[in-house]
């Protein structure tokens, strides 16, 4: 059980356009790939990666809609209700990672790449972008000492192209012990198609829209799993048995949707 | 009858553990995953005629002893939802339809399109403490109950059964008002209408406000419920609200349910709950020598106040 706890704001720090960083005033744990509910009082509650954990934990965030623009209007000072950690993050597995990050994406990956240089592995990063401006954590992760690899749709930074193609030009050419992703479910569900064939153990963190976060309220199912409890991190082994992964996603009333 | 297999209202339950509507049954798959784990029945989450996001977030809070929800009736509509009753069949256990609607013949199409999706049997949501105009707000007033299971009858032709509100100051004259109505059974009770608030940030939790009260908190307050329902009537009694063991199972069957449904001890428990109540119904059925439900179901009734 995770009971609402208020945290006050300590800073807001833009990453990008229209991405910002909360940290917060005090401490929680969380795992690479868990995530809280943040709850604006009086306009809304959603889930978030948390970026940066213990002492001054944050969360990244993209300005994408009506939540997220007041989650970026709000000062230091002020204060957010916060539950959780919830869910399962990233393992890491083996002494060689490559890690793949689509966009906001990154925010995931960050902390992922910060625990397995501290358990001793080597990580190479694919960090794909639309543009060079929407570029989040690059120095986070260069300074971690992860060989950054980078690459745009349009080619204002890195290689032009998207992320799975440097993905699979890496895989082509060096030796990896695992393969973990983080961004758009069909890059992800690229990366994981690439992993498979080279029989890597693969973990991916998804997202759904979630309600409970406790796994009760089935808003986040795919195929009878729970993003918010079963994941948001899932391994190889279980999205091969997921129909709905890089598919199907349900809408806030259950109706299913095909993936955008 | 022995060992854990029920008869409600014709149907035949494998054992006494059904899923509680609301929880895991948005999808057929997750259904199918809990009668896989071992559950006797399901019931779908509550559906109406037309599609319905829900509340916004929040819509639940955890407390120390309880689950505080208002969901707010999310659902795809019915025509919509059909698919995921088909899916959640293929767990050959019987699949009961929970319908909400604003008034007697808009619950009575729901229920009807239920069955025509495959429903074994149809749950009245007359209970949901917090989605304005629909369940406990229609389903607090003896004649409406009445009414609403009269109506749902002469529309299906599969078991009826009314979910009662405990926001009430007689339940028992709810579910007498269901019995007269002609429904198969009643399931009692739904959550407890209830609050929580932040004291820092000075503002209800919720974005309803309200919601319901669920879990451990309100075990106690449904076995009183139950008790008092089955020196009421004569149709079964499916009792829930706080089961997460086989004692609390037995404290509902002694009161008179001859069932139970588990939902929210789901989140402590995860799927495995049903077949650990089972077991543990077992273990006590053979160390007391009880060799069917049946013989346990209202054995609390010998003892006069």
């Amino acid at each position: 059980m995770s009971l609402l706890r208020p945290f006050t704001i300590a800073e807001q720090i833009d990453e990008a356009a229209s991405c910002k960083t909360m940290r917060f005033i005090g401490t929680l744990h969380a795992d690479p790939g868990q995530f809280v509910m943040i709850w604006i009082p009086g306009k809304d509650e959603f889930p978030m990666s948390v970026s940066y954990t213990g002492e001054a934990f944050g969360v990244t965030y993209k300005i994408i809609g009506e939540g997220t623009q007041s989650l970026s209007a709000m000062k230091p000072g002020e204060r957010v209700g916060i539950r959780g950690p919830y869910g399962r993050g990233f393992e890491v597995h083996g002494r060689r990672m490559l890690a793949v990050a689509g966009g906001a994406g990154m925010a995931v990956i960050a902390p992922l790449i910060d625990m397995a240089i501290e358990k001793g592995a080597e990580v190479d990063l694919v960090l794909g972008a639309r543009t060079e401006s929407e570029i989040i954590m690059r120095g986070r992760c260069e300074s971690a000492g992860a060989e950054v690899h980078i690459s745009t749709d349009d080619g204002t930074a890195g290689a032009k192209g998207l992320a799975t193609d440097i993905t699979s030009q890496l895989l082509e050419n060096a030796t990896f012990d695992s393969v973990c992703a983080c961004g758009p479910e069909k890059m992800i569900a690229g990366v994981y198609s690439m992993s498979k064939k080279l029989d890597l153990p693969f973990q991916a963190s998804l997202e759904r829209f979630i309600k409970c976060g406790i796994g009760i309220c089935d808003s986040c199912a795919i195929d009878g799993m729970h993003v918010c409890k079963d994941g948001p991190v899932f391994s190889g082994e279980v999205l091969a048995t997921l129909d709905d992964f890089g598919k199907g996603r349900l809408s806030p009333s259950g109706r299913r949707l095909p993936l955008d | 009858m022995t060992g854990l297999e029920v008869e409600i209202a014709g149907m035949r339950l494998r054992n006494p553990t059904i899923l509680a509507s609301g929880v895991l049954d948005e999808t057929g798959k997750s259904m199918l995953k809990v009668a896989n784990a071992g559950a006797g029945a399901l019931v779908s989450k509550s559906v109406g005629l037309y599609e319905r996001q829900g509340h916004p977030n929040p819509c639940v809070a955890e407390v120390e002893c309880g689950l505080l929800n208002a969901m707010g009736l999310p659902n795809p509509g019915v025509e919509a939802y059909a698919a995921e009753i088909a899916e959640a069949k293929k767990g050959e256990v019987p699949v009961i339809g929970s319908a909400f609607g604003v008034d007697a013949d808009e619950i009575a199409e729901v229920a009807a399109l239920l069955c025509a999706a495959g429903a074994d049997a149809i749950e009245l949501n007359l209970s949901c403490p917090h989605a304005e105009g629909y369940g406990a707000e229609i389903g607090s007033d003896p004649d409406n109950v009445r009414h609403i299971c009269e109506s749902t009858k002469a529309k299906v032709s599969r078991p009826v059964l009314a979910k009662l509100t405990p926001n009430t100051s007689s339940i028992t004259e709810l579910a007498i008002a269901a019995q007269d109505g002609g429904a198969d059974g009643v399931v009692a009770i739904n959550t407890l209408k209830a609050m929580s608030i932040c004291p820092e940030l000075r503002m209800p939790v919720l974005s309803n406000r309200v919601g319901g009260l669920s879990g451990p908190a309100v075990r106690s307050v449904g076995v009183r419920c139950v008790f008092e329902i089955f020196e009421a009537v004569d149709i079964p009694i499916i009792g829930v609200g706080g089961v997460s063991t086989a004692r609390d199972a037995l404290e509902y069957l002694m009161a008179g349910a001859r069932a139970v449904q588990i939902g929210t001890a789901i989140r402590s428990r995860g799927t495995d709950v049903f077949a650990e109540v089972c077991s543990g119904l077992t273990e006590f059925m053979s160390k007391n020598d009880y060799r069917s439900i049946q013989e346990m179901v209202g054995g609390a009734h010998h003892v006069t106040a």
